[in-house]
């Protein structure tokens, strides 16, 4: 495991934004309503490039909806979202993946009746492959499965980085629910992206697999990815992320490193289920 | 016993002109799929796929030749069922074809099948139907035009239903579909554009009246023919070969167009289910899969799978225009009512029995729905009533009265009389059957890889290190990725780049520089 290379993240040659912060995700006020329901309530944060920031809070805080909001899911009421010192809201899903804001999922979605392979093949950007006519005609064809020959080359190094290479032929479906949660996230990184957002990454992970999961995230970091994760042990939060974010009925109720988070009586109080 | 024997000599004869019918299939295959051999390497799948519907073939001739001279049939009438049946399966191998791009690959729920086929098929009629002298006017164009108007008609309404039905769920987007096909054929049947002028021409879709335009049938294999797609000019280069062959044999030349007719629609059948396969291998047809299995997932990965899935329907529904016209080029006159949505269904029960996902299941299917299923029972019931002089009571209740005299042969003249609707009872058992037994259709679970690699062939490094390392100690470990790689597909790798070679591909000139990074046009 250790003689393998980690994919180097375009963020380690990307540009500070012009007003020289250095914070590639900023979240402006923030708003969404469901009918009656205000699910997210200008919610105002930024996520440090590099960085491992926690978003924690109790069920139904508003943590997975702002991600769909950030990722193009679901559009907001109000409020702005830059990513990278440009406007992203209301962007379609795919051109947020496209400029290397990508997500994982609460619920692992792996494409069941594609082999684990087929899955991480499909990440990749800008496949010569992917428009028809260089699929079908022949000639051109030729260069599809050159490129081909590279992805797979680079699919593998992945699936072995996370041990999962021995599953490379089997349908993603037939996964147990660690696997998938391990095939989502190295099929995230083939994406290349910048910023990768997860969502409870360790949720039904066994404590072996988490640690190694955690260590990948950190030499991830190391190599210029940031990261987003919302979860719910409070554990990997306090430990491994350089800033927490806690969300409480919609809105920001916390914002700073874990210790003072951890000392913060508001937050003590939404988890204990308080008057705030 | 002598009888018997004489059968036998028969049955040999047909089978020797059944496996000539069968080599020209496969020949006709074989060329136009080679290209695929070439460039993913050594892929003896296709070989597989190719022998899976030859045999599918060669056992639905062999069925219908034995039933036939077993109650003597005889040649003729053999002949007509094995080239009925030919047609029918490739029409319906083309529009299952279609549908499971649709369906299969894309998970795009089109019960609207008819709708399409209606719309290539109408939009050639009008074009191609002879000024006057018909109760429907038309253009009088030639069908060179007309037919390639067709084809884009279908697929441009296709782009007009998929575009506002992108946003909609798989299950409400099946029922904007379905409503799209009747809302087409009540369009086409409704007296408001029997009749109407543009620009001084008449022209119209007949309404229930139909029209009748030039027959494909004979007009399509006349170009093939003879000189100038005229028979008053004579034969040319082809047909010269093909008429002093049949002439020697005593065929009559509108059984030898109609053959042709078919041949023709048989290539076209190849052809596509080449592109096919081709597009199903490839990154395209991951992306289709991806779309099939999970639409947010594979749009969260950057893929624009709105885009993917408005080419895919304009494809799927441009192919099931061709189908459409070919098949209703056949009687040289379409109405409405050939397009009920009955024949959705019974594509889609091509599909399922073949098992959608899978271009050779679609093939396979089309072959059994057809050749069995659809064209098996009023087969039967031509020998029985040929052979056996049946009572033919009016009722059922005739026939099972009949039966409480210990009498079966009245219930059973009824039933033969009926075969043609008993057919819709056997379409519910085998659904029933296959639902039970094969779930996956008759080839079972198929996993085409979506690549342009044989990619459950291809090994993890990691494992061919390993394999490496326990083969020869001295090989360096820094290299032993890349190296046990190219030896894993040496040879494919080889085919490749005399391929690359032979082309002049823009993209190739630099091979080198084929990381797929983010900043290279794609689209």
């Amino acid at each position: 495991m250790s003689d393998i290379e980690l994919p180097e993240s375009d963020a380690t040659v990307s540009t500070e934004t012009a007003d020289g912060d250095d914070r590639p995700l900023r979240v402006e006020s923030l708003t969404k309503t469901f009918g009656g329901i205000l699910a997210v309530d200008s919610a105002t944060f930024a996520v440090e490039r590099g960085s491992i920031t926690g978003l924690i809070g109790p069920n139904g805080a508003g943590k997975s909806t702002t991600f769909n909001l950030i990722t193009g899911v679901h559009e907001p009421d109000s409020g702005r979202i830059y990513f990278d010192g440009e406007d992203i809201t209301g962007l379609q899903p795919h051109r947020v993946a496209e400029r290397g804001l990508v997500r994982t999922f609460q619920i692992t979605r792996e494409l069941g009746e594609m082999t684990v392979l087929e899955n991480m093949l499909l990440a990749f950007q800008n496949q010569r492959g992917e428009a028809l006519w260089r699929a079908v005609l022949p000639g051109v064809r030729g260069s599809v499965v050159d490129q081909e020959r590279e992805l797979l080359e680079r699919a593998w190094e992945t699936l072995e980085l996370f041990e999962i290479d021995h599953l490379a032929h089997e349908e993603a479906g037939t996964l147990s629910g660690g696997q998938r949660k391990l095939l989502e996230l190295s099929r995230a990184l083939l994406t290349d992206p910048e910023l990768l957002l997860l969502d409870e990454p360790m949720a039904g992970v066994n404590p072996t697999l988490e640690g190694k999961l955690l260590e990948r995230i950190h030499d991830l970091t190391d190599r210029g990815y940031t990261f987003l994760i919302v979860e719910h042990d409070m554990d990997v939060i306090m430990e491994n992320c350089e800033r927490v974010i806690v969300m409480h009925q919609g809105s920001v109720l916390a914002d700073g490193p874990p210790a003072a988070i951890q000392a913060d009586e508001r937050v003590i109080e939404a988890y204990l289920g308080g008057e705030v | 016993m002598t009888s018997d024997d004489v059968g036998d000599q028969d049955e040999s004869r047909t089978q020797t002109r059944e496996h000539e019918a069968s080599q020209v299939a496969t020949d006709g295959g074989t060329s136009a799929t080679l290209p695929l051999e070439t460039d993913a390497g050594a892929r003896p799948r296709w070989q597989v796929d190719l022998g899976y519907i030859v045999l599918t073939t060669v056992a639905i001739y062999a069925l219908i030749t034995v039933l036939g001279l077993l109650t003597g049939l005889g040649v003729g009438g053999i002949f007509r069922q094995l080239q009925t049946v030919t047609f029918l399966a490739a029409a319906y191998a083309l529009v299952v074809l279609a549908l499971n791009l649709h369906w299969g690959y894309t998970g795009l729920f089109n019960i609207g099948v008819a709708g399409f086929m209606a719309v290539g098929a109408y939009g050639m009629a009008v074009l191609t139907a002879p000024p006057e002298g018909t109760t429907t006017p038309g253009l009088g164009l030639p069908l060179w035009i007309g037919i390639p108007f067709g084809v884009l008609l279908a697929g441009l309404v296709g782009l007009i239903v998929v575009l506002p039905a992108l946003r909609i769920r798989a299950d409400y987007f099946a029922i904007v579909t379905l409503a799209f096909a009747e809302v087409i054929r009540l369009t086409i049947n409704s007296g408001a554009l029997a009749d109407f002028e543009l620009l001084g021409r008449e022209l119209g879709t007949g309404g229930g009246r139909g029209i009748n335009f030039p027959l494909l049938e004979s007009a399509i294999p006349r170009w093939v023919l003879y000189q100038g797609g005229d028979p008053a000019q004579g034969a040319n280069v082809v047909g010269l070969q093909i008429l002093t062959v049949t002439n020697q044999l005593g065929i009559e030349r509108t059984v030898v167009e109609s053959a042709v007719y078919t041949s023709i629609l048989v290539v076209l059948v190849v052809i596509v289910f080449a592109l096919l396969v081709r597009t199903a291998n490839s990154p395209f047809g991951r992306l289709l899969k991806g779309i099939r299995e999970d639409e947010l997932a594979t749009k969260s990965l950057g893929k624009n799978t709105d885009l993917v899935k408005i080419k895919v329907f304009v494809l799927g529904c441009a192919i099931m225009g061709l189908a459409g016209i070919f098949w209703q080029g056949r009687n040289g006159y379409v109405d409405p009512d050939a397009f009920l949505p009955i024949i959705t269904f019974y594509i889609f029960i091509a599909l399922i029995i073949g098992g959608s996902g899978s271009n050779t299941g679609s093939v396979v299917g089309a072959l059994v729905f057809a050749g069995v299923l659809f064209e098996g029972p009023p087969y039967v019931q031509r020998i029985v009533t040929q052979q056996v002089d049946l009572p033919r009571p009016a009722t059922v209740y005739d026939g099972v009265v009949a039966l409480g005299a210990f009498d079966p042969l009245p219930l059973l003249g009824y039933f033969v009389g009926q075969l043609a609707n008993v057919r819709f009872i056997l379409f519910g058992v085998i659904l029933i059957l296959l639902m039970i037994y094969r779930p996956d259709g008759l080839l079972g679970h198929r996993s085409e890889p979506a690549s342009p690699l044989h990619l459950s062939a291809e090994q993890s490094p990691a494992d061919s290190r390993s394999a490496k390392r326990g083969g020869d100690d001295d090989g360096g470990d820094s290299s032993g990725g890349s190296d046990s790689d190219s030896d894993s597909d040496s040879d494919s790798a080889g085919v490749d780049t005399s391929t690359d070679n032979g082309d002049d591909d823009p993209l190739d000139s630099n091979p080198d520089d084929s990381t797929p990074d983010r900043g290279e046009p794609d689209e």
